[in-house]
């Protein structure tokens, strides 16, 4: 069984983490739109999962230059971290969880929808779907390179 | 090397999205601001706010401002500057914003001294020794109350006056106009009612050099 292909002028499972690294960066861009331009206040809950996928930007672009075979290892658990903060703030956004439970400062909610596109996509929203897509990606890379 | 192209292309494209995206953003968001002014104007100046100046100037500059921002302190001879510089010309309206906690009472402060005619000197005062009485972004009146002695304010008196009603109501009442106008950072300056939407000394000079050329051709 052929386990790398590097003979291939773009190594197999690249186009993977490619996809990882448009995701974050759009994550980047995105969120500092919201901040910077649009002057949201990231709350608590936001820089949370700031801080987990910023690195992700700058780890992706490292790990596919050249493609890193263990570039999962490194990143999967900052993806997963960030995920759990994002499904906590969504949950929170959404109500299922009382507001009293938040760690948030009473002049910045969390909990405060206050960026709604189409009517039904917020900021929270984004984040998870986000997260998701990089952990299953990473998820498949790794199946891939382990077969 | 081709992927090395395209991440690189990615990349330059993302800021550049970025860019676009928020010139275009804030163009947009300018030209409403510029149209809820029109609008608002009558959110824009009071007849009760103090006012420096000759009162047959037909330039206003309107702040918003809150005594314990470091900012509005800097900001405060520089107004007063472009005031001298276009003598007779220009004068000040200022509007209470207490956006720090406990700012609320000394504006409260401000305008007990006023009915004793030293809203000038207790605003001017306020300022030199801000580092005294704010701390930590906490505007802390005691501190201040301390501080405000050698301009002749009789102090029974101002503790008394400061639970006016009609202080309350237009504290109230700047308070609901800035959120009216959407000002949610101190200083905010309007000048003949037009917001200055990109902030900064130079902004505020040309937005009034703006509308003296109108006013005085």
């Amino acid at each position: 069984m052929m386990q790398y292909k590097e003979t291939a002028v773009t190594p197999q499972g690249w186009i993977l983490i490619f996809i990882c690294w448009l995701i974050a960066m759009g994550a980047l861009f995105g969120s500092l739109f919201f901040s910077e331009v649009m002057g949201l206040k990231p709350c608590v809950l936001c820089w949370y999962q700031r801080i987990f996928i910023y690195p992700l930007a700058i780890l992706f672009l490292v790990g596919m230059f050249p493609l890193d075979r263990s570039v999962v290892r490194y990143t999967l658990p900052l993806a997963t971290f960030g995920w759990l903060f994002a499904v906590y703030h969504y949950l929170l956004y959404s109500g299922y969880i009382p507001e009293s439970l938040q760690p948030c400062s009473k002049e910045l909610s969390c909990a405060e929808i206050n960026l709604e596109l189409m009517g039904f996509v917020t900021i929270p929203m984004l984040s998870i779907l986000s997260y998701s897509a990089i952990i299953t990606l990473l998820l498949i890379f790794k199946k891939r390179n382990t077969l | 090397m081709k992927n090395k192209f395209i991440v690189a292309a990615v990349a330059i494209l993302f800021v550049g999205l970025f860019i676009a995206a928020a010139d275009l953003y804030n163009n947009q968001k300018n030209s409403s601001l510029n149209s809820a002014t029109l609008e608002n104007i009558e959110y824009i100046q009071r007849d009760y706010s103090p006012t420096l100046g000759p009162v047959d100037a037909k330039v206003t500059i309107v702040e918003f401002f809150d005594p314990a921002c470091g900012t509005c302190r800097s900001f405060y001879p520089l107004v007063k500057r472009i005031m001298s510089e276009n003598e007779g010309r220009v004068n000040l309206v200022l509007r209470y914003l207490p956006l720090h906690n406990g700012s609320d009472v000394i504006i409260t402060i401000f305008e007990a001294a006023r009915l004793q005619g030293l809203f000038w000197e207790t605003l001017k005062l306020a300022y030199k020794r801000q580092d005294a009485w704010v701390v930590n972004h906490i505007s802390i009146p005691a501190k201040l109350w301390g501080q405000l002695d050698g301009i002749g304010l009789d102090m029974d008196k101002l503790a008394v006056d400061m639970k006016s009603v009609e202080i309350a109501r237009r504290v109230k009442q700047d308070l609901a106009d800035a959120k009216q106008l959407k000002v949610n950072k101190t200083p905010g300056f309007f000048v003949n009612g037009k917001p200055l939407i990109n902030f900064g000394y130079k902004q505020l000079q040309q937005l009034v050099a703006s509308e003296i050329d109108e006013k005085y051709p």
